[in-house]
């Protein structure tokens, strides 16, 4: 097999097969999907209830977690934020998968000049960085979690789409494309129908170490105010609101969002890494 | 091909890259509902003497290409146009703050690079408890963004031990290094894990190829088998991450300028994006993807010289 899952650097040394390192990261993601979908019924505050009396005070039975510099629960605020937090990663690694996925597929599949033309794209999008990206594009949109989310699903499709190019690439050259075709099937159904689901694992793979990487981008972005409206509870913005805490001797409101943010890309990681490792040592 | 031709073609792609780029970053204006005048102005009173200056300057009773080419001829002679929030030249206020954001990547740059090329090539070379250490310990690292290291790094350093302001850029050269070192640690962070793990496994596939075994049962000493015949090998793969490690750099510079207050490009961008002040965000964008290109073809240029066995133009295969 030619094509080779594009990781960053950096990740391709994770060995996690078989170690209890993988059972944990893989509990910790259920663990956060499941806070993030049953949220609403698990808080035990309104996130948005500022009480000024009790700011910053320390964990108590009514506030487990503490409150932070307004004097709101940590503890609920970091509950409904894994919506925020995991929703806007979500979105981005479906839109630009999908989109990733087609725009690949017609690349190797046609070649010439659409396949020129694609790759040239992509040389562009690779020339910003994704962060940058957003902000060029927040600043025109102003307020919102569409822009930012839009900005990073353009900024991660080309990893998506180079993979996807060089797998279809490979799988067109096998001897069951070429008999579909004289059976008369038409070049969508045969994409749609038998190639895809033959390069589903590697590309799912991909988009689930892009996962962590989004959730990484879009937290930073809403540390900088740009993007999640401010009212809503959110990771990356309740690093921001905690800090001023932090810079007054109360650290706790600020490090439960940084302990949750780097677990939760840890568990992404791992889990993601793990999966791509299978998916590789199956091809071979 | 030779290496000059080579060279020229590279640049020759790059600027045409760039300029490209810089077509989207003034078209992305255009995407604003409303006319552009009242995007630039977004809100804030409308005297006519600053609607006539944003129409001279944007060339807005022209036809859209004209505007463009007239921008951008602003643009190659370092004319940025005038920050509408701080009612000065967007040049000015750059070359205010790009030596400090300057200073503070190549900082960062250089603890990354002595870090993470010595935890790397320690981790391979010792193997056993040291590698799995490493590798723990960089799995958290390339999890924690920017922002997380800065706070905490502030939390511990400057608040709690107080050995470190806690923001600003100082005054004079010595109080300058002493503000910008939690934030160039800070921004190193993720980095450090990243480059570690790039070196070690380029250390390991190098330490088990053929000209080590023979190296070794040449009886050469093993400290000059690792820095002669392995690190020099792995250098043309571990040079490749170079583009990805200051576009990196440049990026999360934002995120840590804002949180260490540090009066530098990446928290003027914040500021100018927040106050809507467009001609400021577009120069700093346009910089920004300036240098990355700038240092991808550098990379380029010396990955042959690194690494001989290169035909020119292709990249390794971890890039």
């Amino acid at each position: 097999m030619t094509a080779v899952l594009t990781r960053r650097p950096g990740l391709s040394g994770i060995r996690a097969a078989g170690s209890p390192l993988h059972l944990i990261c893989l509990a910790l993601v259920v663990l956060v999907v499941t806070a993030a979908v049953l949220a609403p019924w698990l808080v035990p505050h309104d996130p948005n209830v500022v009480d000024l009396g009790s700011a910053l005070a320390g964990t108590s039975a009514d506030h487990p977690l503490g409150v932070d510099a307004a004097g709101r629960d940590t503890l609920s605020r970091l509950l409904l934020g894994a919506r925020t937090s995991l929703l806007g990663p979500l979105e981005v690694v479906a839109f630009s998968t999908l989109a990733g996925v087609a725009v690949g597929t017609a690349a190797a599949w046609r070649g010439g000049r659409l396949d020129s033309l694609l790759s040239r794209s992509t040389e562009l999008v690779f020339a910003f960085p994704g962060m940058l990206l957003a902000i060029l594009i927040i600043s025109v949109y102003g307020e919102g979690l569409l822009a930012p989310v839009i900005a990073l699903a353009i900024a991660y499709l080309p990893y998506v789409s180079r993979l996807t190019r060089s797998l279809v690439l490979a799988e067109r050259a096998r001897p069951y494309v070429s008999a579909y075709r004289v059976q008369g099937h038409s070049a969508l159904q045969i994409c749609l129908r038998h190639v895809l689901p033959n390069i589903a694992p590697v590309v799912l793979a991909q988009a689930t170490i892009n996962f962590g990487y989004a959730l990484m981008d879009l937290a930073g972005l809403s540390f900088l105010g740009l993007g999640i409206p401010a009212l809503t509870p959110d990771w990356g913005r309740m690093v921001f609101d905690g800090q001023t805490a932090v810079q007054h001797g109360y650290p706790l409101s600020a490090i439960l969002p940084c302990v949750v943010i780097v677990l939760t890309v840890v568990a992404f990681n791992v889990v993601g890494e793990r999966w791509a490792d299978r998916v590789a040592r199956r091809d071979r | 091909m030779s290496f000059v031709v080579f060279a020229v073609r590279r640049t020759a792609e790059m600027a045409a890259t760039l300029f490209a780029a810089s077509f989207v970053v003034f078209g992305a204006m255009y995407l604003a509902p409303g006319s552009p005048a009242s995007f630039l102005l977004s809100g804030r009173s409308a005297s006519p003497e600053a609607l006539a200056a944003i129409n001279s300057q944007y060339h807005l009773d022209d036809p859209f290409a004209v505007r463009y080419f007239a921008w951008l001829g602003n643009v190659l002679q370092g004319d940025f146009g005038r920050s509408i929030t701080y009612r000065t030249d967007v040049s000015r206020l750059l070359a205010d703050r790009l030596p400090t954001t300057l200073l503070l990547i190549a900082m960062s740059l250089t603890v990354v690079v002595l870090v993470g090329l010595f935890l790397g090539g320690l981790a391979a070379v010792r193997g056993g408890a040291t590698d799995s250490a490493v590798l723990v310990a960089t799995t958290f690292a390339v999890a924690t963004p920017s922002f997380v290291a800065a706070v905490l790094l502030q939390g511990l350093f400057a608040v709690r031990l107080g050995w470190f302001p806690s923001g600003g850029s100082g005054d004079g050269p010595v109080d300058m290094l002493r503000h910008l070192t939690l934030p160039a640690v800070a921004l190193a962070l993720y980095l450090i894990g990243m480059l570690t793990r790039v070196t070690r496994s380029a250390m390991l596939e190098a330490l088990d190829s053929e000209h080590v075994t023979v190296a070794r049962s040449r009886g050469v000493p093993e400290r000059q088998v690792i820095r002669r015949h392995a690190f020099r090998n792995s250098l043309g793969t571990i040079l490749t991450t170079g583009g990805l490690v200051v576009s990196t750099l440049l990026v999360c510079t934002i995120l840590v300028e804002t949180a260490f207050s540090v009066g530098g490009i990446g928290q003027l961008l914040e500021l100018s994006t927040t106050t809507k002040d467009f001609p400021t965000v577009q120069a700093i964008a346009l910089i920004v993807v300036a240098l990355f290109m700038a240092v991808n073809l550098v990379v380029d240029l010396l990955l042959p010289l690194a690494d001989p066995r290169l035909t020119l133009g292709t990249r390794g295969a971890a890039a």
